[in-house]
């Protein structure tokens, strides 16, 4: 099946074209980069331009001289930045809230799908499985929402449950310690169903071979779930993890913008947000840009650290 | 697992265990749906009551009547159908001929191409570089910013050139070639029609951003009738703006506004996941395949 159709390979394999450059297989192909087309002008306008556009961050941008007319001032913005009181609470909650979260939403998956794995009748694991997918469906808005109903101090949900039970009422969106728990939480619901699909993937392609030897040896389904299906997809773990690392600066912005109030903005203001008001609604062009890079290059420095790391202790790696 | 040796007692209560805590998992995950759904069709009084726990208490359907009375609803209902339309047929249209045409190991400038596409997984320009690129190409505030702007998803790229390369024979691709078909037809009279599953994953994906995205409507567009959906619902739900609702049904005073807003807001947001949800059944048996895709390496 995993013959890739190449007519001009073999052509090539016959007659070995001597003497004909790049220019000549380009041409005798030029169907195929006319389909690449769409996706490379794409690509370039949206994703490279506004590389080359980072630029800004190290000049004073003014929109009526343009990109390389604006004059250059070097690492001022990002000095400014480092020293603006700011600075501390941005990184401090952008990290606290994504390792968190990373961290919490990590092993969910996992045990889900180890525990998917044991249930024989197939109806009752696909039950289980479309149900815990559902919630990857709805969008930020209603969930946020959903989290403002359920969670209101006087007439929401929970509330009114703990009032039912005895107990007293709880500003749950009112007090900032509460914010970092209902983020994860709620995260933890929406998405711990469909990051699970991944690992029962890998864990059907674990041979039942390994599992009949275990058995005869007398081992019991927990010694063989911890013994050969955790192994099994530990690299499929690492990998996402690995990748997971590479976002470790973005946090999710639409959902924390969305949840932020005035009362707990001391821990839900992260440099994505942060960027997105200063930048675009205070028009600060250039400073928010150099916010951005320094965003972008750790989440870039983490990733390949991570990378190394991961090579180093399990030989599993991205690249 | 067949296996014929029979569980010991200890892996009985394991199993049975396991069956519990999941049943324990969906129930805590269906929950809160239920009781939206169950309250968006309760009396009002009882939902503020919070006599409402799993049932309907006194079934009526104000809250929707109230909600489809609204004219900003119905007006980004409308834009966010067309968007997930257009602009869905846009990403899957660029993805899949980008795709084929580097599934082809013959194409020339393979390796460096796909570098191009996949870096932009890893480096991007900022929120603000990207803003200003938008702006000069004259899209703000222009339906189509909501339209073109995520058309190609380098994830999304590469899931879709995975499963050319490995589900589709290369014998039809050579027999269709020698027939006369050009690169042209191979990628849509050939390769297409076979890619159903991995078509169904794009709409899947892309669908869902376009649906559930607000922030790109929050920065690129500014004129109301433009707006999508979750940019009302964000307005009503969490701002608590009820623009056009308070003229729209028998609303005599701000008491019986302030008595409907719960029940109205549940209403919004059945309306508003409900076509996410109806997709679900139909693209549901090609998740595990498109997720899979997605997980092999480059």
């Amino acid at each position: 099946m995993k013959t890739n159709f190449s007519p001009q390979a073999a052509v090539r394999k016959k007659s070995p074209a001597k003497g004909k450059g790049p220019l000549f297989y380009m041409a005798r192909s030029w169907r195929l980069y006319v389909l690449l087309a769409p996706t490379v002008v794409y690509l370039f306008i949206f994703n490279y331009i506004p590389m080359y556009g980072i630029q800004i961050a190290f000049r004073d941008f003014v929109a009526t001289k343009g990109i390389i007319g604006s004059p250059w001032v070097g690492m001022k913005h990002f000095r400014y930045f480092f020293s603006s009181p700011q600075f501390s609470s941005l990184l401090v909650n952008t990290i606290k809230l994504s390792l968190f979260s990373l961290l919490w939403n990590f092993p969910f998956p996992i045990l889900l799908a180890l525990m998917l794995n044991e249930v024989s009748c197939i109806r009752y694991k696909k039950f289980v499985q479309n149900i815990t997918y559902m919630p990857y469906f709805i969008s930020t808005v209603v969930l946020v929402s959903m989290l403002n109903l359920f969670l209101a101090q006087q007439d929401g949900m929970i509330n009114q449950a703990l009032a039912a039970l005895g107990g007293a009422k709880v500003d749950f969106l009112g007090k900032a310690a509460y914010f970092r728990t209902i983020y994860i939480a709620s995260g933890i619901w929406q998405g711990t169903g469909w990051s699970s699909i991944i690992y029962l993937a890998a864990l059907s392609g674990v041979d039942t071979q390994l599992h009949e030897a275990a058995q005869i040896d007398g081992a019991s389904r927990i010694q063989r779930m911890w013994h050969i299906n955790v192994p099994c997809i530990l690299p499929t773990a690492t990998i996402l993890f690995i990748m997971s690392c590479g976002q470790i600066m973005n946090v999710g912005y639409e959902k924390v913008y969305l949840m932020q109030n005035s009362l707990n903005l001391e821990v839900s203001e992260v440099i994505s947000t942060y960027v997105y008001k200063t930048g675009l609604l205070n028009v600060k062009y250039s400073y928010t840009t150099a916010i951005g890079l320094f965003n972008n290059v750790i989440n870039v420095i983490v990733l390949l650290l991570v990378n190394q790391l991961s090579q180093k202790l399990s030989e599993t790696s991205l690249f | 697992m067949a296996s014929k040796i029979k569980d010991t007692t200890s892996d009985r209560i394991f199993v049975a265990a396991v069956y519990i805590v999941l049943g324990l998992v969906a129930l805590i995950v269906l929950y809160p749906l239920l009781f939206v759904l169950a309250a968006s069709v309760s009396d009002p009084n009882a939902v503020n009551a919070g006599k409402v726990w799993l049932l309907p208490v006194g079934f009526q359907l104000k809250g929707y009547t109230m909600v489809f009375s609204s004219k900003w609803v119905l007006v980004g209902y409308r834009n966010s159908l067309f968007y997930l339309l257009f602009g869905t047929s846009i990403d899957i249209f660029v993805t899949f001929t980008g795709a084929y045409a580097l599934s082809r190991r013959d194409i020339y400038g393979r390796k460096l191409l796909t570098f191009f596409i996949v870096f932009t997984m890893w480096f991007n320009g900022g929120l603000i570089p990207t803003f200003l690129v938008v702006r000069s190409l004259g899209l703000v505030d222009s339906p189509l910013a909501l339209v073109v702007l995520g058309a190609v998803s380098a994830y999304n790229f590469v899931i879709c050139r995975t499963f050319i390369q490995n589900s589709i024979p290369g014998e039809l691709q050579e027999a269709a070639r020698i027939d006369g078909c050009s690169d042209f037809g191979l990628c849509w009279r050939i390769v297409f029609p076979l890619s159903g599953p991995v078509i169904a994953i794009l709409a899947l994906y892309y669908g869902l951003g376009h649906w559930n995205s607000y922030f790109p409507a929050l920065m690129y567009l500014n004129r109301r009738e433009w707006q999508p959906l979750q940019i009302f619902l964000r307005e009503i739900l969490l701002q608590n703006e009820f623009v056009d609702l308070e003229a729209s049904v028998d609303l005599k005073s701000v008491q019986e506004l302030a008595r409907m807003t719960k029940i109205m807001k549940y209403s919004l947001i059945v309306i508003a996941s409900f076509p996410m949800l109806i997709l679900y059944p139909f693209l549901q048996r090609y998740f595990v395949q498109g997720v899979m895709i997605g997980s092999l390496k480059g």
